[in-house]
């Protein structure tokens, strides 16, 4: 494999989807250097922007306030996708912000049920500053994370009446597989778990120490008095975990097929050692069978446009509201706004993107991407000559190369920038990575 | 191409359909798909899917109105003997449903009471999603129909939506239905030759360049059909325009009508998903109910009419009922379990299910005495002949709603 591909593809993986010129700076970098500047960003990202914080109405209970209190809560919301999907686009650590998107699908919160724009920018503030280290650390803070919380109904689980559903998806979904634990492990790291409230008023997780079950429980195969944390540490350090992490983040940043047992090993071995996120990314990134699993990744939806649009010149907060508002209605249309995941299992990946009703969306929204394309852009593609302007076209995506079948369609289409760069962005092999 | 290959070939293309068609096969045209008619089972039914989204009110669409706990709990949209349409001496329908009263009378209707699922949920997205995957414990990201065409061989055109997006309902796991909208659709010009699948490239990649090609064959039977149709005067139904580009959903009667000249076509599609919405009625609930009530009684009987004779089937639920108590505004807010309306020409009309109690409650809502997944299985061993089990996780309870 020649060493730019490999460097491309080693890109369109870890970054929503890399410049030509991004390529271009690897590349002289080479393969290592690039792996490590990827998973050690620095502590600051100049390109990414900063949530505008705004206050809540008062409560007071008119209808009409109440009314008002809604509407510009589901506004805040907006805002906060609109926000989210302009840092995607701009943030310089790309796979930081990368890992961040990849914790929200894994711990599929959803501001259907939530609701409230705060608390899940607060979410992905946990991502941020925990989702790359100690993974131990990383799940105590998830299990007292507002937005989760209420998402899992974790403030309706008292000693009383104790609730199953975050102590199921801790150990179902988020940390060990189906088939790691117990009913009865469920129903004790409920116990567990119990206590937990969410402070409406500020937005933040309080332990009331009365809703709390003191007593003994037994979770997978331990005894003791735990709590949130101590359940937390537990499941974490569990060696399924391991093997769980290694497969989630192969499925998501290498392959939609089975991860083969040699990987699964090594990934595993280069978690275990420390129980940290980022020794497990960079042995993935580094694996052998990695450069080998080219076109084994449908893009995700948000991918797909996040990457379009850096590669387009094309910046969320400088559309304007009516382009915007096309933008995430375009991401609905393809069924994956952020934020908004579908269920607590996250979102569907590789061919389950690919139906005749996605590409359908997927059609309109490559159309307004090339009407928005940068000027810069467009003219690179008119300055090249007309018989190297589907390569032109390549390189600004960063596509490998096309097949005969796309380079007969794009030839059809080489005296129109704006035509070209349409085709180019549904094409097969730009859908695939 | 002899019947017994292109039946195959078409009820069983989705993959390798496609894949001869790249290879050089001409697309299907209306002349193909009309012969095709003689090579469905003689027998072969199709099912139309009505989904009112919102939270349609079961009882004040299905009144137990002998019921005195029914009228004490709804003081001021409680229905009362005189104004319903009766079904027997204790039940009748909302005075907005005539025509269903009519198939009612002819024994075309069948209204199956009580239909929920355990643990219901409230929200309207997390109900409305276990309703369109048919899993009440973790709906995922596969719906029943989606399932059953993942079986029936993937081909899009085996499950057609008339709506805006595809909806859940019909995603499978390794196949998905085609959101057909009814308004006249922009093709995007020249991506046609993405259809052909290149020598060598990735499955994945070859599945982005099928889905070309398939999107390609639904506009050519859509248009064909439409074609092959005379204007009918009275499609346009409530006088709206069905196209819309604003993300509103085509009214009901325009679906329909694209359904019945679909079927008439003889086309290959086996099920179909069409809506209404804006069932939400949290306030001044009675007239706002009637007119949508009026709405799908209108289109759906026009509907049964023109496809009398045929193997047809209709079947109309919501993602739950409302609770049995009126709230302060007239309205009533979000409850369990609710009627599901199934109506066609080999339907065992009548009344089917238990009447929930009104005193009986689960918090405040009705408890449910047939499972949901009862009626899907019904409607997929009688009207798509298939095994309910594989489609519906293991389950095996089936409500016989058609046949004698």
């Amino acid at each position: 494999m020649a060493d730019r591909a490999r460097i491309a593809h080693l890109l369109r993986r870890a970054t929503f989807g890399p410049t030509a010129e991004e390529v271009d700076a690897a590349e002289r970098a080479g393969y290592p250097a690039t792996v490590e500047r990827l998973t050690q960003p620095a502590d600051d990202d100049p390109g990414a922007p900063v949530f505008p914080a705004r206050d809540s109405p008062g409560k007071d209970a008119t209808r009409e306030q109440r009314q008002q209190f809604n509407q510009e809560r589901r506004q805040q919301v907006t805002t906060a996708v609109e926000w989210w999907l302009d840092r995607m686009v701009t943030a310089e650590h790309q796979l930081a912000e990368k890992m961040v998107f990849f914790w929200h699908g894994h711990w599929a919160t959803s501001a259907q049920k939530v609701k409230v724009a705060r608390l899940m920018l607060g979410q992905l503030q946990t991502f941020r500053e925990h989702g790359r280290g100690d993974f131990t650390a990383f799940a105590e803070r998830m299990v007292r994370d507002p937005a989760l919380i209420v998402w899992l109904d974790g403030q309706k689980n008292t000693v009383k009446a104790p609730n199953e559903n975050l102590a199921r998806e801790l150990m179902e979904l988020f940390t060990l597989g189906i088939g790691n634990y117990t009913e009865s492990d469920v129903k004790a790291g409920a116990r567990a778990l119990t206590g937990w409230t969410i402070d409406r008023a500020t937005g933040t997780a309080r332990f009331v120490p009365r809703r709390h079950d003191r007593r003994a429980k037994t979770i997978l195969g331990q005894t003791g008095d735990f709590d949130a944390d101590g359940f937390a540490a537990l499941v974490a350090g569990e060696p399924a975990a391991a093997t769980f992490l290694a497969q989630r983040l192969w499925f998501r940043f290498a392959s939609n097929d089975p991860i083969p047992d040699g990987v699964r090993e090594r990934l595993s071995a280069a978690f275990t050692a420390r129980r940290n996120v980022d020794d497990l990314l960079r042995a993935l990134l580094t694996d052998p069978d990695f450069p080998g699993t080219g076109g084994q990744l449908v893009k995700q939806p948000v991918e797909w446009a996040v990457g379009a649009l850096r590669q387009l010149g094309v910046r969320p907060a400088r559309l304007t509201d009516q382009q915007r508002k096309q933008l995430v209605s375009g991401l609905n249309g393809l069924d994956q706004v952020p934020l908004r995941p579908p269920s607590v299992g996250g979102w569907p990946a590789g061919a389950a993107w690919l139906t005749t009703s996605s590409l359908q969306a997927r059609l309109r929204l490559a159309e307004q991407f090339a009407a928005w394309a940068a000027p810069a852009v467009k003219n690179r593609l008119k300055a090249a000559p007309a018989a190297g302007r589907t390569e032109a076209l390549a390189r600004l995506l960063v596509v490998d190369g096309w097949t005969d079948r796309t380079r007969s369609v794009l030839a059809g289409a080489t005296d129109k920038p704006e035509q070209l760069l349409r085709l180019g962005l549904v094409s097969p092999e730009y859908t695939v990575h | 191409m002899d019947t017994l290959t292109r039946r195959k070939f078409l009820i069983a293309s989705g993959v390798v359909g496609a894949g001869a068609l790249a290879a050089g096969a001409t697309a299907y045209t209306l002349k193909d798909i009309l012969a095709t008619a003689g090579d469905r089972p003689a027998d072969a039914g199709t099912l139309v899917l009505v989904t009112l989204y919102g939270g349609n009110d079961g009882l004040n669409t299905v009144v137990p109105y002998a019921d005195a706990s029914y009228q004490d709990a709804r003081p001021g949209i409680a229905y009362d003997a005189g104004e319903v349409l009766r079904l027997d001496d204790r039940t009748g329908l909302n005075p907005a449903m005539k025509g269903f009263h009519r198939l009612f009378t002819d024994g075309r209707l069948a209204v199956v009471r009580g239909v929920g699922y355990p643990k219901p949920d409230r929200s309207h997205f997390r109900s409305m999603d276990i309703w369109q995957t048919a899993d009440p414990v973790r709906p995922g990201t596969t719906g029943w129909l989606g399932r059953w065409l993942d079986t029936a061989g993937g081909d899009p055109r085996l499950a057609v939506s008339f709506e805006p997006a595809l909806p859940p309902l019909l995603a499978g796991a390794t196949s998905a239905g085609a959101a057909v909208p009814t308004g006249a659709r922009r093709r995007a010009p020249g991506v046609t030759g993405f259809g052909a699948e290149a020598a060598g490239e990735p499955p994945l990649q070859a599945r982005a360049a099928r889905c070309f090609a398939d999107l390609d064959r639904i506009d050519q039977m859509i248009t064909e059909v439409r074609d092959a149709q005379p204007d009918d005067p009275d499609a346009d139904d409530d006088g709206g325009d069905p196209a819309t580009g604003t993300g509103g959903r085509a009214e009901l009667g325009a679906q329909l009508d694209l359904v019945a000249q679909c079927v008439e076509a003889g086309v290959a599609t086996r099920a179909f998903s069409v809506s209404l919405g804006g069932f939400d009625t949290h306030a001044d609930e009675k007239q706002l109910q009637e007119i949508l009530l009026g709405k799908v009684d209108k289109a759906v009987t026009a509907f049964a009419d023109r496809m009398a004779g045929r193997p047809v089937t209709v079947a109309v639920y919501s993602e739950f009922g409302r609770r049995v108590r009126a709230n302060a505004s007239d309205g009533t807010d979000h409850g369990t379990a609710s009627n599901v309306f199934v109506l066609g020409s080999g339907v065992r009309g009548g009344l089917h299910g238990e009447q929930p109690s009104l005193t009986d409650l689960d918090d405040g809502d009705l408890k449910h005495t047939v499972d949901f997944r009862d009626v899907y299985a019904g409607l997929l061993s009688d009207v798509l002949a298939t095994d309910p089990a594989e489609v519906l996780g293991g389950w095996t309870g089936r409500l016989a709603l058609t046949g004698s």
